[in-house]
């Protein structure tokens, strides 16, 4: 931290500026290199290779981890599971998360409290959440015996919540949803707040109803914050992984693994840190080409959406 | 633009009369709002009461009739965890997470308000392309880094290690943080660098003296957000920490549940007591994490 020593003098700007940026720049720069970008790169070297993450890497395979990867129906299987989760999140979680934003965008009476109670989630760990959860759904505990207690027993899974294979990833993703829309409601309420409440009033004043005024005013004026809360949402599901690990491991036959759980299993069970590593390479293709994709569609739309605001 | 960012106009037309008719319409949306807001909020409480009571529960009524208060309450399983036989590997537990929480958070918020720094109040060449290259952590689950930082940190002799886990737990802060901090160290007015570097601040000077005191809300905010990320990481600390004497809370939640897999309610009041420390964080923060979201800029 010498960098107290880079007073200004005058004339002598470039260098002692240059120094500033190094200085400043590099100790997190080194830090973000070493543990984040440095790994990426080595998960693609190693995905090239046969390795069990011990022996010399000598046992070069091409794509070979990549085919064998895509030619099985665990892995593809998970990645189908994940756009379950990423479809369910965007068509459910983010307009009910967006919903309650609006619900408390107004002032009344305990809005603090319901606020603090939505978000409160947010702050438990997945591994908490998770085996709170595996105890609520285990076979004649608090879910059972509710619905039970109120003539729905019917509704109870043979296999039970989470060893039903059609049932387990939606029974997934409402847990998920319990514990993340609180967190997009506040970005969105957040952004609400951001936007005036002058430009929504003089819409109504000039007419328009209330549907009218959100769709067309608030709704693109929102629209920086709700692709924010989309992109976290997608990167979420995309690679959900604690969760899934705490509460079924990925079973009962696969049928929640993700893509996280099944490069997890290949990588450190499996001894086969080559195939894993190829895995992680294909989840980062999904999380770049979703981004690139999302961030094109969204962008225009924000801008077509301003412009028939601005029209209208 | 100018349609509609010109209110002022319409405001003396502002039709008292309309706003008085729609009163009627506006309590129905209260009542609708309450109904709404009341049964998200019992939904979110109804899971955490019932892992706070059914640790005072026998495991025979966790089975047969949870629908209900204890009865008898049952004291056994919380002493148990906080002074009894599995005192040790609680408290064990939580000064690890403490442990890595404190390294991680430090290293992220400072090294990430120095880049910050830079990247707001500096021009140079390629600072975008830096500043993008930050961006593109955010952008890749962390998880694809995984089984390589697994390689590495036993490379490096860090397997099994807190520090092993802290250090790229601070890494993985970074973007985020400095995509939150670089907005707001930019609204703090030039008047003012200039007006310090008058009274003859250096870059660090100006940075240490007038930036970061004027950023606090912010920095509580990333620090905030750093803590919780940090507080509840599970994958890192599932790769790199050997046994339950280096386990963190949110790791060892989860060996509890698989060793006492027949013991219901004693997992739940270890998951109670385990999650105290995020809710009591949580209510002390919680107004710092929402105003700092929602303030979006730094009162000048």
């Amino acid at each position: 931290m010498s960098a107290t020593s880079a007073r200004p003098r005058v004339g002598r700007k470039p260098p002692t500026r240059w120094m500033t940026i190094i200085l400043f720049l590099l100790p997190g720069l080194a830090l973000y290199l070493l543990f984040v970008l440095f790994p990426v790169i080595q998960a693609a070297h190693y995905s090239l290779f046969s390795w069990d993450g011990l022996r010399p890497l000598t046992d070069f395979v091409g794509l070979d981890n990549y085919t064998r990867a895509l030619n099985s129906d665990v892995f593809t299987g998970a990645v189908s599971h994940n756009v379950f989760l990423i479809v369910l999140s965007l068509a459910i979680q983010i307009p009910f998360s967006l919903f309650l934003a609006v619900l408390l965008n107004r002032r009344f009476r305990g809005r603090a409290v319901f606020r603090l109670i939505f978000f409160l989630p947010y702050v438990l760990s997945e591994a908490i959440t998770g085996v709170i959860f595996l105890l609520i759904l285990q076979p004649g505990a608090l879910l059972d015996s509710s619905l039970t207690g109120a003539g729905l027993g019917g509704l109870i899974p043979v296999d039970g919540w989470l060893g039903d294979m059609n049932l387990v990833l939606i029974v997934m993703f409402v847990i998920i949803s319990w514990k993340y829309f609180g967190f997009h409601m506040i970005l969105l309420l957040a952004g609400l707040q951001g936007i005036p409440r002058e430009i929504e009033e003089a819409a109504l004043i000039d007419g328009a109803g209330r549907w009218q005024a959100f769709r067309h005013i608030t709704l693109p004026l929102l629209g920086p914050t709700l692709r924010v809360s989309i992109f976290l949402s997608i990167i979420g599901a995309l690679q959900l992984f604690d969760m899934v690990w705490v509460m079924t491991g990925g079973g009962p036959v696969n049928a929640s693994d993700t893509m996280a759980t099944t490069m997890f299993k290949a990588g450190l069970k499996g001894q086969e840190m080559g195939y894993g590593s190829a895995l992680a390479v294909i989840l980062f293709m999904f999380a770049l080409v979703l981004a690139l994709a999302y961030q094109r569609l969204v962008l225009r739309r924000d801008v077509e959406g301003a412009v028939t605001a601005f029209n209208g | 633009m100018t349609t509609i960012a010109s209110p002022r106009t319409d405001f003396e037309t502002s039709p008292v009369k309309r706003r008085t008719a729609r009163l009627g319409r506006v309590r129905a949306f209260d009542i609708v709002r309450y109904a709404v807001v009341v049964f998200v909020a019992a939904a979110i409480l109804v899971p955490i009461a019932y892992a706070v009571l059914g640790g005072f529960m026998t495991n025979g009524q966790l089975i047969g009739n949870p629908v209900s208060l204890p009865s008898p309450w049952v004291f056994s399983n919380y002493t148990d965890v906080l002074f009894g036989g599995n005192a040790g590997l609680f408290w064990g537990e939580l000064l690890n997470s403490l442990i890595i929480a404190a390294v991680a958070v430090t290293l992220t918020v400072t090294l990430a308000s120095l880049a910050a720094f830079v990247f707001a109040r500096m021009v140079f060449r390629g600072r975008e392309a830096m500043f993008m290259l930050f961006t593109l952590g955010l952008l890749f689950p962390s998880a694809v880094a995984i089984l390589p930082l697994y390689i590495l940190i036993t490379q490096i002799g860090l397997q099994g290690n807190l520090l092993g886990v802290a250090l790229p737990q601070a890494a993985f802060g970074l973007p985020l943080t400095i995509i939150i901090l670089r907005p707001f160290f930019k609204s703090i007015p030039v008047e003012l660098e200039d007006a310090a570097k008058i009274d003859g601040c250096g870059a660090f000077g100006f940075f240490w003296r007038v930036l970061l005191p004027l950023a606090r809300p912010a920095l509580a905010t990333v620090s905030v957000l750093s803590i919780v990320g940090t507080w509840n990481a599970f994958m890192l600390p599932l790769i790199i920490l050997n046994g339950q004497d280096q386990a963190t809370l949110p790791l060892g939640v989860m060996n509890f549940s698989t060793q006492y897999s027949s013991d219901a309610a004693r997992i739940l009041a270890f998951t109670v007591v385990a999650m105290i420390p995020a809710i009591l964080f949580y209510a002390v923060a919680e107004r710092q994490i929402v105003s700092g979201l929602t303030a979006g800029g730094v009162k000048g």
